[in-house]
């Protein structure tokens, strides 16, 4: 997995969004330099989750930042920055997620970057772009999926908005960052110019509505309407959800209605014979199989539906989903080392690459863990300092 | 914009639905030519599938969504004439993505192996569900039974739920979107090396790699997600964590020092916690705080919470957000225009290059209307 060779990014971002950027380029084969304020550091390696820290950091911070190198530098101080100015001349890619005009203060702004080093491609991503009335808000994953009507997707009709349970907008955010420094750094192979990248979370949490949103601008502007009952998706017709059974979940997608009233031997279905009331009806429908549904067990229920090939499955966690050779066979777990002997298991990039997959071994680093080989390696130290 | 990062690239979309042809529509925003390879008469089989039965020009808007600025050839993959006739496209292209089951292009003498042979150049991208060896392999890649067997259905919604998933087609999006950085990384090695790439994504492992830091969390604690009892907001994080309602609608509430928070919003009940129990007691704070938020409405709280430069914000939906000035310098609508002098509203690329949006008035093409234009090409 060596896509990236030789590709130098140099990575000022903190907590998620930024830094899974900065995860995948590592991933995929470029060498990730984070740099950090002395003391302190990502502000992410403090950040404690479900009580659950690896040597006094967080695990997520293991997670976000494995296969990167670490150097202190206090931007503040003319030594330091002249320091990092002078890894950038070496570098192919910048990137942060300070918000709009912390770089400028800072003095590594993209023109003053781009003059430093004319073939730079330089990332960042902001909450809300770098105008308007939230440009300085902070672009935190809950509050913009609050603001961006997401969270009128999940959950049923009559319930509050909710919001979805995983860092999405941090994660599409940095998704896309990446996507569009690859673009750059392709194009920069043909004409050699800089590029700036610029990705905002309000922006990438929008597309990700794209198919709804271009839905409510083009049908006279009618919000979306979840299903009282099992909402997969407010804009698909039943069974579209998760039911309860007598024993486990079971998770239903788009079927056939009186095909489903066969198999299930469920009489009271068998009416819906006009697809269209599937979607017009979907309460009703989905409260007959609510009803239905747990009088078996979900393995029960699959032994008659999967043979005839309608859309289900049995809804796991984590524990459930660990013993499946399904998931054994992917291969997706990866156990890394940090320099300091702590080992750890998390997850590897999902990206295959000539039948290959990424295994770099390489654990999060310690706060300035590598200022020293990159002083020297980019001839970056002052001799006696 | 003069030059888009991607002038001058061809990619062929053999894929359907929404993952392999979202990973075509953000390739074509960037600046290739996105070829979409259709069985004639049905073609892509989203030009059938509607929601809230909207259609434009006989295809859905759902599909107009996903596919503009992109081109249409009709080839029947089963008949050798066409297949000579795509062979010859494949040996121009630099790109081909497809999302067929495991085996399907093999079929077609269209896998990997046989497409190299034409062109060693290409970078040729894969989508699945599960992968291409083991049980799953030949189950239906669909959104909702991802969700549901990846563990990601028990971190939205409050404890006493049943497991929720997400309400947009998550599995789909993401995967997309890693299928374009495999993509793109595989293009920035062939122009150094000259070599193209097989690159493979999966609908599963991209929804693996989208809870990395839960399936970290659970690798080394060995606890579940527990979800909150109340207001969850995502299962790994602390009170306040959530959204809660006020007088007049809802208010989200992110990392927020509890003693702090007890002060700017005066509840005597809450300042009894200290920040060391924000998660340990966490059901505890989050319906403390759900009782008081209800007294007043979304405004009062806010301008004290901003006053202490607390993580707060209101909740909009798409109504107020589209009305919002916020909402509106993004510009992040666009028109494309369709048949007969109409357009339709979408979304726009959500990545600005060099300080410019990215727009494309350019509409999702007709199935086949290519054909002529692309076989006098190829005689050329």
């Amino acid at each position: 997995m060596n896509l990236l060779q030789d590709i130098i990014v140099v990575d000022f971002s903190q907590f998620l969004s930024g830094p899974s950027a900065g995860l995948r380029l590592a991933d995929m084969g470029a060498r990730v330099i984070k740099i950090e304020k002395p003391g302190t550091g990502d502000i992410c390696r403090q950040l404690y989750v479900s009580d659950t820290r690896i040597e006094g950091e967080s695990t997520i911070f293991h997670a976000i930042n494995r296969n990167k190198q670490s150097y202190a530098a206090d931007l503040k101080k003319g030594e330091d920055l002249e320091k990092v100015k002078k890894l950038i001349r070496q570098a192919d890619v910048v990137l942060h997620n300070f918000r709009p005009g912390v770089m400028e203060r800072i003095g590594l702004d993209y023109e003053t970057v781009k003059a430093l080093n004319p073939r730079i491609v330089y990332g960042e991503v902001s909450g809300y772009g770098s105008e308007g009335p939230w440009k300085d808000l902070p672009g935190q994953d809950l509050l913009v999926q609050a603001l961006s009507g997401l969270t009128w997707l999940s959950n049923n009709r009559d319930e509050r908005p909710t919001p979805m349970g995983v860092s999405v907008v941090d994660i599409l955010a940095g998704t896309y960052l990446t996507q569009g420094i690859l673009a750059a750094l392709y194009r920069r192979g043909l004409d050699d110019q800089s590029v700036l990248v610029q990705v905002s979370m309000m922006e990438a949490i929008l597309d990700f509505q794209f198919e709804v949103l271009t839905c409510f601008y083009n049908d006279g502007r009618q919000l979306p309407v979840r299903s009282q009952v099992s909402n997969g998706n407010a804009y698909i017709p039943a069974p579209y959800g998760i039911y309860k059974t007598r024993e486990g979940y079971l998770s239903l997608a788009m079927g056939d209605i009186p095909k489903l009233a066969g198999l299930l031997q469920c009489p009271a279905l068998a009416v819906f014979t006009d697809a269209a009331e599937w979607f017009d009806r979907r309460d009703e429908i989905k409260e007959i199989l609510t009803k239905h549904l747990v009088g078996r067990t979900a393995d029960e229920w699959l032994s008659v539906l999967q043979p005839a090939d309608i859309w289900c499955a049995k809804v796991m966690d984590y524990s459930d989903l660990l013993q499946q050779v399904g998931y054994k066979v992917l291969n997706m777990e990866l156990r890394v080392k940090t320099s300091n002997g702590l080992s750890l298991k998390t997850t590897r990039c999902p990206i295959r690459v000539d039948g290959e997959i990424a295994v770099s071994e390489r654990g999060a680093p310690l706060l300035g863990e590598h200022n020293e080989l990159i002083d020297g390696q980019f001839g970056l130290g002052i001799f006696g300092s | 914009m003069n030059q888009l990062p991607l002038n001058g690239l061809t990619i062929l979309e053999f894929s359907q639905y929404l993952s392999g042809p979202s990973a075509g529509l953000r390739l074509a925003d960037l600046g290739a030519r996105v070829i979409k390879i259709e069985r004639p008469d049905i073609g892509d089989a989203c030009r059938r599938l509607s929601i809230k039965n909207l259609w434009v020009d006989g295809d859905s808007l759902l599909f107009h969504t996903i596919n503009r600025n992109k081109e249409s050839f009709t080839a029947d993959l089963k008949s050798p004439e066409d297949r000579e006739i795509v062979k010859k496209l494949i040996a121009r292209a630099d790109v081909m993505t497809h999302n067929f089951r495991p085996g399907v292009m093999d079929g077609f003498g269209l896998d990997y192996a046989s497409v190299r042979a034409l062109n060693p150049r290409i970078v040729y991208g894969a989508i699945s569900g599960y992968g291409k060896e083991g049980p799953w392999k030949d189950r239906p890649g669909q959104d909702l039974l991802l969700q549901s067997m990846s563990g990601l259905a028990y971190m939205t919604g409050n404890e006493k739920d049943n497991p929720m998933p997400f309400g947009l087609s998550i599995a789909d999006s993401i995967c997309g979107a890693q299928l374009v950085q495999g993509i793109l990384a595989a293009l920035v090695r062939r122009h150094k090396t000259g070599e193209g790439a097989l690159v493979e994504v999966s609908l599963m492992e991209s929804l693996l790699d989208f809870q990395f830091e839960f399936l970290t969390t659970y690798h080394s604690s060995g606890q579940l997600p527990r979800r909150s009892k109340f207001n969850n907001g995502n299962p790994l994080l602390s009170a306040p964590y959530g959204i809660y309602a006020t007088g007049d609608g809802h208010i989200a509430i992110a990392m927020v020092n509890i003693p702090q928070l007890a002060r700017a919003i005066e509840s005597e009940s809450l300042a009894g916690y200290d920040q060391e129990q924000a998660f340990s007691h966490r059901d505890e704070i989050k319906n403390i705080l759900s009782q008081h938020l209800v007294c007043q409405p979304t405004a009062y709280w806010l301008e004290r919470l901003h006053a202490e430069d607390m993580w707060a914000m209101e909740v909009l939906d798409w109504k107020s957000l589209t009305a919002h000035e916020g909402y509106k310098v993004l510009e992040m609508e666009q028109a494309v225009s369709t048949g007969r002098g109409k357009s339709l509203l979408t979304t726009r690329c959500p990545i600005r290059i060099n300080g410019e949006r990215l727009f494309s008035g350019k509409p999702a093409p007709g199935l086949g209307q290519d054909n002529e234009k692309i076989v006098m090409e190829l005689l050329k």
